[in-house]
């Protein structure tokens, strides 16, 4: 597909929605232009950021980690420890902002682990916004913990038990919901996917991460590190932790993806690893399909990487080799999650596990003098029950 | 002119509103296809919207995407849709306009897709997520097949921006009547007519209302202030129950001129 209009990244991206859509993605671009650079905007943003998330988070040092592999020092951004731990709380909060210096007094939104859906939940409990949030039925199940904050936060959480019932059919379902109540809604989109201005919209929310862990790590280290892992569901977290390094050569970046059962097995969520390109929530982007274009069902056992797609700007980080795209199947993510458990007395959410799989086989063709740095997304509170059934616990 | 807006206009021209049924393609079997697609002929309608099915129909209520699920269930693809009609190509004598979502497009090829489907007697297409701006993906391939590529109007849509819509549709202009998705409603907003009247006054393409439309009223309704109607997910409804008493009426209040 060769066209060039607007929202491109490289080939990927793009505006592929209904008419009715393009009027509300037009004014919200335009929203988003006039308050990107907006003092008083940016301001309150980061008034919230700092008072209410808690950020800035710490880039610690994993001791143990690091000496359990005699390899590069590894250091985690510990975004597992914003309020409602994860990060998915710098981007609603950034865009609840945003909505509300547009005048809509109704949010909706899609969620897959739950996470996305209680920072959402919170951001409009604290900023007095109507919030409505569909969750795939499958998910529901998973991530029942979730439901019931979102609940008591106020927000009413609708079940999809259309397609897959998974995070795929929630976005669906919310976007025919914001199609239908365009005038008094905005949709806050989850991860860095979807229609133009939205993958935009959301790294610039999330790139906080890269832009400290930028800070950090020079005034600990005095020097950028050789590489960087995080994981991708939509993509949110890494683009924001790679964006402000993309420039620098130097620094490795890696992207893992959810290998499920297996990249060969038919289950799993590793879309860049599947080479196949398609259209699906208003972007062009690698996705899970068959032969006919229809699109497949993902399969992860975290709620959060259950996507059949992946960001435009990650597909063309791609392309370009400029980023390097990995996968890790569910069983090494829950060695990952023992890990960090055992080394550092972290629980890490398991999204966030596949990045320390990864990491810990990475580590091991790394020398003592170089730095890695993992992007530990979020924490684990909200998975204890399905990692206690993957283990073969009786918790769940 | 293309195949599709002249068989409209040969519609109007005689005092009618062109009567446009959106099918299911697939929904209780592809063997369905020719005879469902037949006796609407047989019926008098304009021309038929055939629906492909897709697993992501985010323009769609309920009722068209339950119908697209059975169709997918017992294994409805594009290509077999695009087979099927090949079949019995020359039996059809109104044109037929695909209505799909752009991804099973690009993975059919988008080159290919225009043949075959013009091979198939599919004379429009219509493409819910794609917008104007990025029609140049299928267009020049359609346009070279004499496809006509029809784009949605929005209600919401500026007028700078209905304007442009409607210069690029071709065969007609597919006027969304309510801001959201398809499905049956009772009633739609009162300013509609001033809506219709801006689009028309842009083009000589024929304007078709769709969206909602689900009783011989709404269609005698939008009669007056366009040049015809979709009707989609009653009819979807009717074909599964096999009501087609009901098809016959929405049809039927499309007439205007005297039956000769
Ligand atoms: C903790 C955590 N990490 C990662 C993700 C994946 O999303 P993204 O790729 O947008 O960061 C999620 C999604 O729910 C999550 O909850």
């Amino acid at each position: 597909m060769t066209t060039t209009t607007k929202g491109r990244f490289g080939r990927f991206g793009g505006q592929f929605v209904p008419e009715t859509l393009m009027t509300a993605l037009q004014e919200l671009e335009e929203a988003y232009d006039k308050y990107k650079d907006d003092e008083a905007f940016q301001s309150e943003l980061s008034y919230y950021l700092k008072n209410y998330v808690g950020r800035e988070t710490p880039l610690y040092f994993a001791e143990r980690l690091t000496a359990q592999f005699g390899g590069p020092k590894i250091y985690l951004k510990r975004e597992d420890l914003n309020h409602t731990g994860a990060h998915k709380i710098n981007n609603a909060l950034g865009q609840a902002l945003l909505a509300k210096r547009m005048g809509k007094k109704k949010i909706v939104a899609e969620t897959g682990a739950g996470q996305h859906g209680v920072a959402t939940a919170t951001a409009c409990a604290l900023l007095g916004l109507e919030c409505i949030v569909y969750m795939g039925a499958e998910d529901v199940k998973r991530q029942a913990l979730n439901v019931f904050r979102m609940e008591l936060l106020g927000t009413k959480v609708i079940g999809v038990e259309k397609g897959s019932a998974t995070l795929k059919d929630a976005v669906n379902e919310a976007l025919r919901h914001w199609v239908t109540n365009i005038e008094e809604t905005h949709y806050i989109l989850g991860s860095a996917m979807g229609p133009h201005p939205f993958p935009t919209i959301v790294r610039d929310f999330q790139r906080v991460i890269g832009d400290e862990t930028r800070q950090q790590i020079l005034e600990l280290e005095n020097r950028l590190p050789d590489a960087i892992v995080a994981c991708i569901g939509g993509g949110s977290n890494s683009i924001g932790m790679f964006y402000p390094f993309v420039e620098d050569q130097d620094v490795a970046l890696y992207g893992v993806e959810a290998a499920g059962h297996g990249v060969d097995t038919g289950k799993h969520a590793a879309a860049i690893h599947s080479g196949q390109t398609g259209v699906l929530h208003g972007a062009y982007m690698y996705l899970l399909q068959d032969e006919n274009g229809f699109v497949q069902e993902a399969h992860s056992i975290s709620a959060g990487l259950d996507y059949p797609g992946v960001g435009p700007e990650h597909c063309h980080l791609h392309d370009s080799g400029r980023a390097t795209y990995v996968n890790i199947t569910d069983d090494e993510a829950l060695e990952g999650v023992k890990l960090l458990c055992r080394t550092e007395g972290i629980l890490p959410a398991l999204e966030s596990a596949h990045a320390i799989a990864y990491a810990s086989k990475l580590a091991k063709t790394m020398s003592p003098d170089e730095l890695l740095v993992i992007c530990l997304s979020g924490r684990g509170d909200k998975d204890v029950h399905t990692i206690s059934s993957a283990l073969g616990g009786d918790l769940a | 002119m293309s195949q599709l807006k002249e068989a409209i206009l040969k519609t109007t021209a005689n005092g009618d509103k062109a009567f446009v049924p959106y099918i299911m393609a697939g929904d209780g079997g592809l063997e369905k296809l020719q005879p469902t697609i037949l006796r609407l002929q047989e019926l008098g309608v304009t021309a038929i919207e055939v629906g492909i099915p897709f697993t992501d129909p985010v323009a769609d209520g309920p009722t068209i995407e339950r119908a697209g699920e059975r169709a997918l269930a017992n294994g409805t693809t594009l290509r077999k849709i695009i087979e099927t009609l090949h079949g019995f190509a020359d039996q059809i004598t109104i044109p037929l306009v695909a209505m799909t979502y752009l991804n099973p497009i690009l993975a059919y090829g988008v080159e290919e897709f225009a043949r075959d489907a013009q091979a198939a007697g599919i004379r429009g297409v219509i493409i819910p997520d794609m917008p104007l701006e990025e029609r140049d993906i299928v267009h020049p391939a359609l346009k070279s097949e004499g496809v006509a590529l029809i784009q949605l109007v929005s209600l919401a849509s500026s007028s700078e921006r209905i304007e442009r819509l409607t210069k690029a549709s071709e065969g007609f202009i597919y006027a969304v009547t309510v801001n959201g998705i398809t499905g049956a409603r009772q009633s739609f907003a009162n300013e509609l007519g001033e809506h219709f009247k801006k689009l028309l006054s842009y083009t000589d393409t024929p304007v078709l209302a769709g969206f909602g439309i689900s009783t011989p009223d709404h269609v005698k309704n939008f009669g007056t202030i366009c040049d015809g109607v979709i009707v989609g997910s009653k009819i979807v409804d009717s074909l599964a129950n096999e009501d087609w008493a009901t098809i016959e009426d929405l049809v039927k209040a499309s007439r205007v001129a005297p039956v000769k």
